[in-house]
């Protein structure tokens, strides 16, 4: 675990696409889009126009320009980190590209609170971006192939959200990162990541409790990243035979941006962007309110590969928490 | 945590999978693919009087020929959530492998993209279909002459 004294959140923004734009934080987002092409010609477009979008609306925030950025950190799902670095080759600031499948977010919130509590970046930026087709084509089949899909799917959630962050004090600040170890249990199935990913945020979260010599009561909220209505109830039962009593504080983001029971998104939301748009548009307006004191963020991240899945291997996961408090001094 | 308690923690939250409902559903899609494919033939047979042959070539154009477009409209992977073999197994299974696939590669041009990912999800169906042609023809040739 890694604890910061120093790093607060400046600015912060969220984007989301149509499918986003009629859940339940529809009203909580920046920008939305009608159109899954963002007025671009391809969907890989499309998910660098929402990074750029992202992160020029929480640079505005703040007056500030990308040049007072000593440093950017981002990741996404696709190969070679395409959209974080086609993004990043226009902004002329050093760039780190992550990849923790859809545990990224908190992994690049955690580095850029590294960077500014060590006071090797005045000012950093950190983001992440997923976009369901870029999503479908690489880690399953074209968009259009009628195949019928297991109830335990996740529907990718099209989206970015970026954040700033400095020693200059607001309302949010970062207290502390706890990186994860990948937790591999022999699970092999892809089509039901919630699954293979809850003993990945079961190990994280119990690690972060004893480390920091906290327990449940202490958070407002425990959210995790993208398990699902499976992986959800999972961790859940985890937590319950260890003795921990969470049912009222845990949530989790991929439950928080659709309406399951009425939207078609299957057992819930995944993707980078599920816990960074949740974060950015709701989680931290919440602390920034009042409404809550400390939130924990885990977000989950199944580092599955296609090829591995077809040589018959299983899903390495990963959790990565991020601690968030309401700072009084602002 | 250990691997057989996680293993048997997971087993409770695994959900129903409803295979019987999918499969009569499957039945029920398919038998209605029958149904429009044999309307097709009378079609064309009495109101087109075409010979038997061309008419059955005909209906599995037509077959196509749907399933690209409602491809192309987004509407067919809408329905083959809802009808899985029943569409699936028919030749607009084929057909929307095709139609996807090279839907999905337009972006990187009419070589690489569509050209070289068209037969992506076809590919194995073609490969055995021709694998098992070639092992019946022979088994066809060595016991009955051809």
């Amino acid at each position: 675990m890694v604890t910061f004294q120093n790093v607060y959140v400046n600015a912060r923004a969220a984007v989301a696409g149509p499918q986003e734009a009629k859940g339940p934080l529809k009203d909580l987002f920046d920008k939305t889009y009608d159109d899954p092409y963002c007025n671009e010609k391809s969907f890989e477009k499309a998910e660098q126009a929402m990074v750029y979008d992202a992160c020029d609306m929480a640079l505005r925030k703040q007056n500030l320009h990308l040049s007072d950025m000593d440093v950017i950190i981002g990741g996404d799902l696709i190969n070679q980190l395409t959209s974080s670095h086609y993004f990043a080759r226009d902004t002329h600031v050093p760039f780190i590209g992550m990849y923790g499948a859809c545990a990224t977010s908190s992994l690049v919130i955690g580095q850029a609170a590294i960077w500014v509590e060590h006071h090797l970046a005045t000012r950093a930026m950190a983001f992440t971006s997923s976009h369901v087709a870029t999503a479908e084509r690489q880690f399953r089949y074209p968009n259009e192939y009628g195949v019928q899909k297991k109830e335990t799917t996740t529907s990718t959630v099209t989206g970015a959200g970026a954040l700033v962050v400095s020693h200059q004090k607001s309302n949010v600040r970062i207290a502390a990162f706890t990186p994860g170890k990948i937790v591999d249990w022999n699970h092999s199935d892809a089509n039901d990541m919630g699954m293979a990913m809850a003993p990945a945020a079961y190990d994280t979260l119990t690690r972060h409790l004893k480390e920091s010599q906290t327990s449940i009561e202490d958070y407002d909220m425990i959210v995790t990243g993208d398990l699902s209505k499976i992986g959800f109830s999972f961790l859940m039962d985890l937590l319950y035979q260890e003795g921990y009593d969470a049912h009222n504080r845990l949530h989790d983001c991929g439950l928080m941006i659709y309406n399951t029971s009425e939207q078609d998104v299957f057992c819930g939301g995944s993707g980078c962007a599920c816990s960074m748009c949740v974060s950015m548009a709701s989680l931290l307006t919440k602390l920034e309110q009042g409404e809550a004191n400390r939130i924990m963020v885990i977000a989950t991240g199944a580092l599955l590969s296609p090829v591995a899945i077809q040589q018959k291997d299983s899903i390495p996961c990963i959790a990565h928490a991020i601690v968030y408090e309401r700072s009084e001094q602002s | 945590m250990d691997q057989k308690r996680l293993e048997e923690t997971a087993k409770k939250h695994v959900p129903n999978q409803h295979k019987g409902k999918n499969a009569l559903i499957a039945f029920m899609s398919g038998g209605i693919m029958g149904l429009i494919g044999q309307a097709l033939v009378t079609f064309y047979t009495q109101v087109c009087s075409m010979d038997e042959k061309t008419a059955l070539s005909m209906m599995v154009v037509t077959v196509i020929i749907v399933t690209a477009l409602s491809t192309g409209l987004g509407v067919y992977d809408k329905l083959a959530q809802i009808c899985g073999a029943g569409l699936f197994i028919p030749i607009s299974g084929f057909a929307n492998s095709l139609t996807s696939s090279a839907l999905e590669g337009k972006s990187e041009g009419l070589i690489y993209g569509i050209g070289t990912n068209m037969f992506k999800l076809a590919g194995s169906v073609l490969t055995y279909g021709i694998v098992s042609a070639f092992f019946f023809g022979a088994l066809r040739f060595l016991f009955f002459g051809g």
